[in-house]
C-alpha cells in the first residue's frame, strides 16, 4: 500500500474521533497504510464502552478481548498519537482539512488533520417511566460500565429491562460477577428474529454469543420474560422496588398484570442512540434508520456527504462491535488514501454486508412499540436536567400549538439542560409527534441532536480558544 | 493497592482506576446530588452523557463523578442543583 503523501501543513493525515471498536480499527488501518494518525478520545484508556476496562485488566468478562489487545499493541507500535482524556467539543473545516477542538478539563487542544474518521459510538436509548429519575435506576450501559470499567456492582438485586440483545448480555455479566438478577424484562417479542434465517446463518458467532448469555441466565434460574417491562420504579430517595407489567403488541400495559418486585437497582435500555453531533456540525446528511435512530449517511467507502469526513460504527447505524470494527477498517484505509488490494476489499465489503444484514434483522426483531408513551402520567419527568414533566410537553403541543420538538423545547425547556437533550431527545420527539398526530421524522431528531458545542465548557476556556485564533 | 479520599468529610477507600461514582457506589452510597427542586440524584448513564452525577471535586463544581478517576486525597463534596452562580468557577 502507498503511504499517504502529506501535502498540507496539517499535523496529521487522519484524525480518528473515538477509541472504541470502530475508532481503534480505523486508527490501526490508517497507520498501517502509512498515515500520520491522531486518535482522540474522552476516555482515560482506549477501548470505548465496549472494551471499557480497568488499568492492568486481564480481560475477564470481556468479549473478543484478544482483538482489543492486538489493536492496543498496534496502536503502541504504529506511531499513532493517542490523545486520551480529551473530550471533543467542536470539529470544523479548515482550508486544508479539519480542526478538532478538544478539552481535557483544564486546557484546550486543537488537532489538525486532512481527513477525519468519526467513530463516536452510541449510548443507551431511554423511554421515561414514573420513578426513572430515582437513584438506583441506571442505564443498562451504565451498569455494564460500572462493572467492566470499575469492578463495581450497581446493586445487590437488579432488574434488567428494556429491549434488545444487549439486555441478556448485561444480565449475564451481572450474574457472573455475583449479583442477584430478579429478572430480564424484554418489552418486545424477539422470536421474530427466526424470520431472518439468512442473516442468522451468516453471523454464527453472534448467535453463539447470544446463546451463551441465555445459558448463563438459565443456570442462575433468572426469568427472561418477553412482552413485559418495568413500568415504574419506587422508593423513598432511592430505588426499593419496581412495578413490572405485561405489554400488548403496541406496548400498552395489559390490565391486571402489574406486580411489584423488590430490588435496589434497575438497568434499563431501549436500544441505542448514535452520537451524531460531529457529523451534524460538519454538515453531513443524516437519515432515520430502521431502529428509529438518526444516523449519518455513508457510501461504500464509509464517506459522509462532506468531503474528507468518514464515519464508522454506530454513528452511521447501530450494529454492534463486530460491524464497527469492519467499518472502522474500511474508513481508516480510505481516510488514509490507501490503495486497498482487491481481495482484502472484497473480503471487508462482504463481511460488512453480512454484519449489516444481521443488524437490520435485529432492528426488525426489536422494534419499539408505539404505546410506550402510555406508561407515563402527566407528572412523569421526561427531561431529567430541566425537570420537565410529560404534562408540560403535552400542554405545549395541545394548547400552545407547538408541532415539533424544537418549538416544544423553546416553550417547555426539555433538552435545554446540561445533557443538551441527549437523554430525553428521543422521548421528547416521540411524545411531541404522538400528540401532534404524526410519526417521528429525521428532522425532529436532527433538530434536537444539533449541538454546536458538544461538551460543557467554561466561558474562560472558550475565551482562551478565541485568543489563540 | 487501595487508597483513600474524602466525601463530604468522610474517608472513603477506592481502587486505582475507579471513578468517584464507582467508589461511592461500592460503599453503598447511591444518592449525592439534589436538583433545583430537591429531587435526589446519583448515577444514571455512568458514561458521561447525562450529567446527573455532578459533584464538586477539590473545590471545582459540576464535575461528572462517573468520568473522573478518583486520586488519593481528593476532596469530593455533594452539590445542590447544577451550575449555580455561587458554584461557578
Amino acid at each position: 500500500m502507498e503511504p499517504a503523501v502529506p501535502t498540507s501543513p496539517a499535523d496529521y493525515d487522519v484524525a480518528v474521533l473515538g477509541a472504541g471498536p470502530a475508532g481503534l480499527a480505523a486508527s490501526v488501518a490508517a497507520a498501517s497504510a502509512g498515515a500520520r494518525v491522531a486518535l482522540v478520545d474522552a476516555g482515560a484508556r482506549a477501548g470505548g464502552q465496549y472494551w471499557r476496562h480497568r488499568p492492568g485488566d486481564a480481560g475477564r468478562g470481556q468479549h473478543d478481548w484478544a482483538r482489543f489487545q492486538r489493536f492496543r499493541a498496534a496502536l503502541e507500535t504504529g506511531g499513532t498519537d493517542h490523545f486520551a482524556g480529551h473530550s471533543i467539543w467542536h470539529v470544523e473545516r479548515t482550508s486544508d482539512g479539519f480542526a478538532t477542538h478538544t478539552t481535557d478539563g483544564e486546557a484546550n487542544r486543537v488537532v489538525e488533520s486532512r481527513t477525519v474518521v468519526v467513530a463516536t459510538g452510541a449510548y443507551d436509548r431511554q423511554l421515561p417511566f414514573p420513578g426513572w429519575t430515582l437513584p438506583g435506576v441506571f442505564t443498562a450501559g451504565g451498569v455494564q460500565a460500572l462493572l467492566k470499567g470499575h469492578g463495581v456492582l450497581a446493586g445487590k438485586r437488579i432488574a434488567v429491562a428494556g429491549t434488545g440483545p444487549f439486555l441478556p448480555a448485561v444480565a449475564a455479566g451481572l450474574l457472573t460477577a455475583g449479583a442477584d438478577v430478579v429478572g430480564v424484562f424484554e418489552a418486545g417479542s424477539p422470536l421474530n428474529f427466526a424470520r431472518h434465517p439468512f442473516a442468522v446463518a451468516r453471523n454464527v458467532a453472534k448467535v453463539r454469543e447470544g446463546a451463551r448469555y441465555f445459558r448463563t441466565l438459565l443456570r442462575h434460574r433468572v426469568p427472561y420474560l418477553t412482552r413485559a417491562t418495568v413500568v415504574a420504579a419506587h422508593g423513598d430517595g432511592a430505588v426499593a422496588g419496581v412495578t413490572v407489567a405485561k405489554l400488548d403488541s403496541a406496548w400498552r400495559v395489559v390490565p391486571g398484570t402489574s406486580r411489584d418486585l423488590a430490588c435496589d437497582a434497575v438497568a434499563v435500555g431501549y436500544g441505542f442512540t448514535p452520537q451524531v453531533e460531529i457529523p451534524l456540525q460538519l454538515g453531513c446528511a443524516t437519515r432515520l434508520d430502521a431502529d428509529g435512530s438518526l444516523v449519518t449517511i455513508v457510501d461504500d467507502r464509509q464517506r459522509g456527504t462532506v468531503e474528507g469526513v468518514f464515519v464508522a460504527g454506530e454513528a452511521c447505524g447501530v450494529g454492534g462491535a463486530a460491524l464497527s470494527v469492519t467499518e472502522g477498517e474500511i474508513a481508516g484505509l480510505y481516510a488514509a488514501h490507501a490503495t486497498i488490494p482487491r481481495q482484502r476489499l472484497r473480503h471487508l465489503t462482504r463481511r460488512r454486508d453480512a454484519q449489516r444484514a444481521f443488524a437490520a434483522a435485529m432492528h426488525q426483531a426489536f422494534p419499539l412499540g408505539p404505546q410506550w408513551t402510555s406508561w407515563m402520567d402527566s407528572e412523569t419527568t421526561v427531561c431529567r436536567c430541566e425537570e420537565v414533566a410529560a404534562g408540560e410537553i403535552i400542554y405545549a403541543v395541545r394548547d400552545l400549538g407547538a408541532i415539533d420538538a424544537r418549538s416544544v423545547k423553546l416553550y417547555a425547556r426539555p433538552g435545554m439542560g446540561l445533557c443538551q437533550g441527549r437523554v430525553c431527545g428521543f422521548a421528547t420527539s416521540g411524545l411531541v409527534a404522538r400528540h401532534a398526530g404524526r410519526a417521528v421524522t429525521a428532522d425532529d431528531l436532527c433538530g434536537i441532536a444539533k449541538r454546536p458545542i458538544a461538551q460543557p465548557l467554561t466561558l474562560g476556556a472558550l475565551a482562551d480558544t478565541m485568543e489563540e485564533e | 493497592m487501595s487508597f483513600e479520599f474524602t466525601f463530604d468529610g468522610h474517608v472513603v477507600s477506592a481502587e486505582p482506576g475507579q471513578s468517584i461514582a464507582a467508589a461511592l457506589i461500592a460503599h453503598g452510597r447511591r444518592t449525592w446530588r439534589r436538583t433545583r427542586t430537591g429531587a435526589p440524584r446519583g448515577v444514571f448513564c455512568g458514561i458521561g452523557v447525562c450529567f446527573d452525577c455532578l459533584v464538586t471535586v477539590n473545590g471545582r463544581p459540576n464535575r461528572r463523578a462517573c468520568l473522573i478517576e478518583v486520586t488519593e486525597g481528593d476532596r469530593v463534596e455533594t452539590q445542590d442543583g447544577a451550575g449555580r452562580a455561587d458554584l461557578a468557577c
